[in-house]
C-alpha cells in the first residue's frame, strides 16, 4: 500500500524537523478510535461470552442459535448478497463506464448516479414500499399499460420469493452507486494509451472491456466487492420497511435482541457473529481476487 | 472501425444512461409526489402518477405529529456535534499523514483504512450497555459519539487527501515571510484545503442523518429522526410514513450536488 501523501505529492515531505509533532497532530484521533472503536470492538466479545449472572459462558450464543429466527436471518442475508452482489457489480461497471465515455451531459448523469450514495437503506425500504405496495405505484403502472386487470400482491408476506425480490430491488437501487464509486476511481486511473493501444490493434469494446479494463481494474474490483460485501452484513432497516416481521436479517436480529428483548449479550453475539462474517468474506475476497505478483500490471 | 458502428455504440450508451437515471429517479420523484399530496390522494387507487392536486397537508401531519419536529432538531445536532468534534479532531491528524513522515504513519493509515471492514453494530450494543453505565443513554451527545466513531476514519483519510494535494511549498513561503508554522497552516493551507475540507463535513452529515442502526439502540425516548421513523414503522399511518421517507432522502438531492466532485476523485482514491 502507498500512503496518500507519497501518491499524490512526492516532494512535499520534509523529514526530521518536527519529529514530536506530527505524533500529536494524530493523538487526538488515535485515543478517540481507541475509546469508542476499539475499547468497544473487545467489549462485545465480553458481552457476547458472559450471561446476566456475570459468569462466563456460551448461552448467549446457545440462546442465539436456538431462536428459530437465527437460521431464518442467516439464510436470508446470505440469500440477499447471492442476489444482489452480482447484478449489482454488472450494473456498478457499466455505470462507470458510462460516466467515463464522456456523454454529452454527464454531469447532469455523474449527479442522478451519485444520488443514491446519499440515501439510507430506511428511506430506500419505504420509497420502494411505496411502489410495491398492494395499492401502489407498481401496481397503477401495469394496470395503466395493460399487463394486469387487478392489483398484483408484491410483497406477500409469506412469499420468500417476493421479499427477496423487493429487497433486492430497492438494495440494488440504494447501494450500487456505492460500488460504481470505487470502481469509476479506477477507471480514471488506467492510462488511456493502453486502452488506445488495443484499439488500434483491432480490439473491440466488450474485447479492450475483457483484456485491458478488467485486468487493470483488478484491485478496484477487490475493494468494491469486499466493501459491498461487508456493508451487506450490516443492512437491516430496508428490510424491517419492506416486508415488516415478515423475514430478517442478522443486523435486524441485533437490533431486535437489543431494543426489543434487552438483551445486550444475545445482541453481543448476533454482532460477534456479523463480525466473523465480515472478516471471513474480507479474507476469501482477498484470496479469490488475489493478482498473482508475476502478472501484476502496475 | 465503422464510424456507423461508433454511433450506434453512442446511442446504446445514452439509452443506457438515461434508463439508468429513471431507474434512479423514479422512486424518488414517487415519494417527492407522495409527500406533497392530500390525504385522499394518497389512499387513492389508481396512484397519482402525475400529481393533480398538490399540497401540504401530509406534510403538515407529519410535522405536527407527536416528536417528530423534536426527532428533527436531535437529527441536526446529532450531525452538528459529528461535523465538529470530527473536523476539529481528523483535520489534524490528516495534516499530519500529508505533511509529515514518521514512524508509526503507514500502520496509522492502514489501521484508519482497516476500520472500514468492522461493522459499525459491532460497537453499538457496547456502547449502549457503557452509556446506560456512565449515565449519558438516550441521550444526542450519546448518539454523537458513536457517529464520530464511524466518521473519523474517512475523515482523517480524505483531508489527508486533501492536504497532500496542495504544495507545501506555499508553506515554506509563508514561513520565510514571517509566518510560524501554524499561522502558514492558518493563513495558507487551511483556506487552500476549506472547500475539501467543507466537502468533507458535508459527507460526515450525510452519514450521520442517515444512520439507523446506531442511533435506535442507543436512544429510547430521544430518538432521532431515523430511529423514530424505524420504531413507528409498523405503527404509523401512510402519510406519516411517506412524508417521514421524504425527509431522510431530501438531504441526498443537495448534498450530492455539491460535493459530487469530491465524491469521485477523494472518495474514489481514498477507498481504494
Amino acid at each position: 500500500m502507498t500512503s496518500i501523501a507519497e501518491e499524490t505529492a512526492p516532494v512535499t515531505r520534509r523529514k526530521r524537523r518536527w519529529e514530536v509533532l506530527p505524533y500529536w497532530l494524530i493523538l487526538p484521533t488515535v485515543v478517540y478510535l481507541g475509546l469508542f472503536f476499539v475499547w468497544p470492538m473487545i467489549q462485545s466479545f465480553g458481552l457476547a461470552l458472559r450471561d446476566e449472572t456475570g459468569g462466563w459462558s456460551f448461552s448467549a450464543f446457545r440462546t442465539m442459535v436456538d431462536d428459530a429466527a437465527f437460521g431464518e436471518a442467516m439464510s436470508f442475508t446470505f440469500l440477499l448478497i447471492l442476489v444482489i452482489v452480482p447484478i449489482q457489480f454488472v450494473l456498478a461497471f457499466g455505470m462507470a463506464l458510462l460516466l467515463n465515455a464522456k456523454l454529452r451531459g454527464a454531469g447532469i448523469f455523474l449527479y442522478i448516479f451519485l444520488l443514491p450514495l446519499a440515501i439510507s437503506d430506511l428511506a430506500a425500504g419505504i420509497a420502494w414500499s411505496a411502489i410495491f405496495t398492494e395499492r401502489g405505484y407498481l401496481n397503477t403502472i401495469l394496470e395503466g399499460v395493460g399487463v394486469i386487470d387487478q392489483p398484483h400482491i408484491f410483497l406477500d408476506p409469506t412469499s420468500r420469493t417476493q421479499q427477496v425480490m423487493a429487497v433486492a430491488t430497492a438494495e440494488i437501487w440504494r447501494s450500487t452507486t456505492f460500488m460504481m464509486v470505487i470502481l469509476f476511481a479506477g477507471l480514471q486511473a488506467i492510462p488511456r494509451d493502453y486502452v488506445e493501444a488495443a484499439e488500434v490493434f483491432g480490439a473491440g469494446f466488450l474485447q479492450r472491456v475483457r483484456h485491458v479494463i478488467m485486468p487493470m481494474l483488478k484491485p478496484s474490483i477487490q475493494v468494491a466487492i469486499l466493501l459491498r460485501l461487508i456493508f451487506a452484513f450490516e443492512v437491516f432497516a430496508v428490510v424491517i420497511a419492506l416486508t415488516g416481521s415478515g423475514a430478517t436479517v442478522l443486523a435486524a436480529e441485533a437490533y431486535k435482541w437489543q431494543a426489543t428483548n434487552q438483551n445486550e449479550h444475545v445482541a453481543a453475539a448476533y454482532s460477534v457473529v456479523i463480525l466473523g462474517l465480515s472478516l471471513a468474506a474480507a479474507a476469501v475476497v482477498l484470496v479469490v481476487l488475489r493478482t498473482p505478483r508475476e502478472r501484476r500490471l502496475r | 472501425m465503422a464510424l456507423q458502428q461508433i454511433r450506434i455504440g453512442r446511442a446504446l450508451a445514452y439509452v443506457a444512461a438515461l434508463a439508468v437515471s429513471a431507474f434512479i429517479l423514479a422512486p424518488i420523484y414517487l415519494i417527492t409526489i407522495s409527500a406533497f399530496s392530500t390525504f385522499d390522494a394518497i389512499y387513492e387507487y389508481p396512484r397519482q402518477l402525475v400529481p393533480r392536486d398538490v399540497s401540504t397537508d401530509t406534510m403538515s401531519l407529519f410535522l405536527h405529529s407527536d416528536g417528530i419536529v423534536d426527532s428533527l432538531r436531535r437529527s441536526a445536532i446529532v450531525a452538528a456535534i459529528t461535523i465538529v468534534v470530527c473536523l476539529a479532531i481528523g483535520t489534524p491528524a490528516g495534516y499530519a499523514l500529508a505533511r509529515f513522515s514518521f514512524r508509526g504513519a503507514d500502520p496509522f493509515q492502514l489501521a484508519l483504512v482497516s476500520t472500514r471492514a468492522f461493522p459499525l453494530i459491532i460497537i453499538a450494543v457496547p456502547l449502549a450497555v457503557t452509556y446506560l453505565r456512565v449515565g449519558i443513554d438516550d441521550t444526542v451527545y450519546g448518539v454523537a459519539m458513536a457517529h464520530i466513531a464511524f466518521t473519523l476514519p474517512l475523515t482523517v483519510l480524505v483531508t489527508a487527501s486533501v492536504f497532500a494535494g496542495i504544495s507545501y511549498e506555499l508553506e515554506e513561503a509563508a514561513m520565510t515571510l514571517g509566518c510560524n508554522r501554524f499561522s502558514a497552516f492558518r493563513r495558507v493551507a487551511l483556506p487552500l484545503a476549506l472547500p475539501g475540507v467543507a466537502a468533507s463535513a458535508i459527507f460526515i452529515f450525510v452519514t450521520s442523518w442517515n444512520e439507523v442502526f446506531a442511533a435506535a439502540i442507543l436512544t429510547f425516548r430521544n430518538r432521532t429522526l431515523p430511529a423514530q421513523l424505524l420504531a413507528a414503522l409498523d405503527a404509523s399511518p401512510l402519510p406519516h410514513r411517506l412524508a417521514g421517507g421524504f425527509f431522510l432522502l431530501a438531504p441526498a438531492l443537495v448534498v450530492i450536488f455539491f460535493i459530487r466532485k469530491y465524491l469521485l476523485t477523494t472518495w474514489g482514491r481514498v477507498a481504494r
